[in-house]
């Protein structure tokens, strides 16, 4: 099932295509919020032949999906084309394309020979009369037709907003079924949009909280197999766990990877007392970072892992910390009313997610690294666990809702605060970790 | 009986256990049995038995919002408990930490651990062998009650002391 993953980008390809201009006029500023969604058709890509047709529709469709799914884009309906693209290399008639304002054109052709499958695509500006970036194939399997075509919108996306995309990437998260004082928990794994769920573990322990590898090679989670809560990593691809040697205690958790994929930070309970520890992974050796009564968890790197933010309750409720890579003085950044946790910090590095609980609501949030402009993006009965998009711009999250017939879900929502959508799994899902891009 | 024999026969009890229980915190402290290794309960009318110390000495404790002190009546049953445990020196016990949904999963596993230790820090102050006591915090991972009220959330921030076995085996 993983093994294609590394197999399917036999080639990427630059189209025989002028030298680009700069970018035309189309081009959508994400940082001056985006009010109304920007018009784009994806007409049927062309296929080569009948063994395409499927593939041609199942692509385009994929691909207007990724972009709808931003909340930045609207589609328009294939109703109201007047004019079709049945020839991939046929002049387009930017007219007919203006009449129904569609600011943006992607079209495209598919090929499929055996199992391998070619899909050409082009970009354009419509009310600039040109191309949008240049023409690119990309050459892979049938079976990985779904990571072709998040592919494709990733250029789509990027070439438009100017930003690193996201729609290429996977998340690990919990699969839950069951009430909630039978709950029965699986790691899983899946494409960012649902698709191509694959379980990682059975339900016969607890299992919480997987965190990906910089690379996405890798899972760390918290699994009660042993009959305590302890960490393994896991390989992807070869589906293994190996339980790491957690020092000095007999409970550990909150695991996260360091930048550079080397190290962990983590929480060890000793004595029921709950500190942040470091272990390198090639030695096993295990360094204290805190060392207070208080409740010391969810520690997240800096992307360039100088710093750890953290959670942690030695103010008297739980509040947000942030402290140098190899311990010492912590400095507050969290002082809002409520009490703060979980906080992971961006991609870019300028900005903390967070989970907050205030007067019986729980919210996701962001500040600023030093604490100011916080701003809650959610607001329900039970929100955490944010996790950040490859690219910076979504988080997702858990919603468990209330009640004996309590259920969670995974949700996702724009850092803007808009777009707030469930992502669709078989059964319940919690604890989301958001893979890095793949290549 | 041969060991086979007895490991049978145990299971076979702990099965009956599990068939005639439809509430969950009858027995076994609700949850940690499956990790641990279930024990016969035995008859609540036998003083000695698991049944008596969960049904009549009590098996657990409850916490106030956010909190890990024990008050009087909680360490009025680990009193109880610290008694029987003295007297039945056969047995060993996992105490179980737990707290309600209100906070986050990591924060809750912290709490839980704190609560499981402050029941078995006061069971070694009454004399107990800290050998015989382990803990392990479940968070918010398996309340007792489903309901999304305080009236629930009492009773699942809680430190259950379940017996995980005999010494004698």
């Amino acid at each position: 099932m993983m093994r294609f993953l590394t197999s399917l980008l036999l080639g990427l390809t630059l189209l025989a295509a002028p030298v680009s201009a700069q970018n035309g006029p189309l081009r959508l500023e994400l940082d001056q919020g985006i009010i109304e969604p920007l018009p784009f058709a994806v007409p049927n890509f062309v296929p080569d032949g009948p063994a395409a047709t499927q593939y041609a529709n199942d692509l385009s469709r994929v691909i207007a999906d990724d972009l709808i799914g931003t909340g930045l884009f609207r589609e328009i309906s294939s109703d109201a084309f007047i004019s079709r693209v049945s020839s991939f290399e046929a002049p387009l008639q930017f007219a007919d394309w203006k009449a129904i304002n569609a600011e943006a054109l992607v079209t495209g052709a598919v090929n499929v020979s055996g199992n391998k499958l070619t899909v050409r695509f082009r970009v354009w500006d419509v009310f600039s009369d040109k191309e949008l970036g240049n023409g690119l194939q990309f050459t892979g399997t049938t079976e990985g037709w779904r990571r072709m075509a998040h592919k494709v919108a990733d250029q789509v996306y990027s070439r438009i907003t100017g930003e690193g995309a996201y729609f290429d990437s996977r998340v690990a998260f919990v699969s839950e079924s069951g009430p909630k004082n039978q709950r029965l928990k699986r790691l899983a794994i899946m494409d960012y949009d649902g698709a191509n769920v694959q379980y990682l573990t059975d339900s016969a322990a607890i299992v919480l909280a997987p965190r990906f590898s910089p690379t996405g090679d890798r899972l760390l989670y918290t699994s009660y197999a042993s009959g305590s809560p302890r960490i393994y990593v896991l390989d992807v691809d070869r589906v293994r766990q190996t339980e790491l040697n957690t020092q000095g205690g007999t409970m550990s958790f909150s695991p996260r990877f360091s930048p550079d994929g080397r190290s962990i930070v983590y929480s060890l309970i000793q004595g029921g007392n709950t500190d942040l520890w470091k272990m390198d992974l090639a030695s096993g050796q295990s360094v204290r970072l805190t060392n207070t009564p208080a409740i010391e968890t969810a520690p997240s790197y800096s992307p360039d892992g100088t710093r750890i933010v953290f959670e942690s309750d030695r103010s008297g409720t739980p509040q947000l910390y942030i402290m140098p890579a190899n311990g010492g003085e912590a400095t507050r950044i969290s002082f809002g009313q409520g009490r703060y946790g979980t906080p992971v910090w961006s991609p870019r590095g300028d900005l903390v997610a967070f989970t907050k609980q205030n007067k019986g609501r729980f919210h996701i949030g962001v500040m600023r690294v030093d604490g100011s402009e916080e701003r809650l993006l959610t607001s329900s009965f039970l929100d955490e666990g944010p996790t950040w998009s490859p690219n910076g711009r979504v988080i997702m999250f858990t919603r468990e809702t209330q009640g004996a017939s309590g259920r969670a879900t995974l949700y996702s929502v724009d850092i803007s605060g808009r777009n707030l959508r469930p992502v669709r799994t078989p059964d319940g899902g919690s604890d989301p970790s958001w893979g890095p891009l793949q290549n | 009986m041969n060991v086979l024999g007895k490991i049978l026969a145990l299971g076979m009890l702990s099965v009956i256990a599990a068939c005639t229980n439809n509430d969950p915190s009858a027995l076994g402290g609700g949850f940690g049995n499956g990790a641990n290794g279930a024990i016969s309960p035995g008859s609540p009318s036998d003083p000695r038995s698991p049944a008596y110390f969960q049904q009549t000495v009590g098996d657990r404790v409850l916490f106030s919002v956010d909190q890990s002190t024990l008050t009087p009546q909680a360490q009025t049953v680990l009193q109880g408990q610290a008694d029987w445990l003295l007297a039945n020196t056969d047995f060993v016990a996992t105490i179980e930490g737990h707290a309600d949904e209100q906070g986050t999963r990591e924060y809750n596993l912290g709490l839980g651990a704190k609560r499981a230790n402050a029941a078995r820090e006061y069971l070694i102050s009454r004399g107990v062998a800290g050998n015989r006591l382990t803990t392990v915090s479940y968070g918010k991972e398996r309340p007792i009650e489903i309901c999304s009220t305080e009236e629930c959330y009492s009773k699942n921030r809680r430190a259950v002391t379940v017996l995980t076995g005999s010494t004698l085996g």
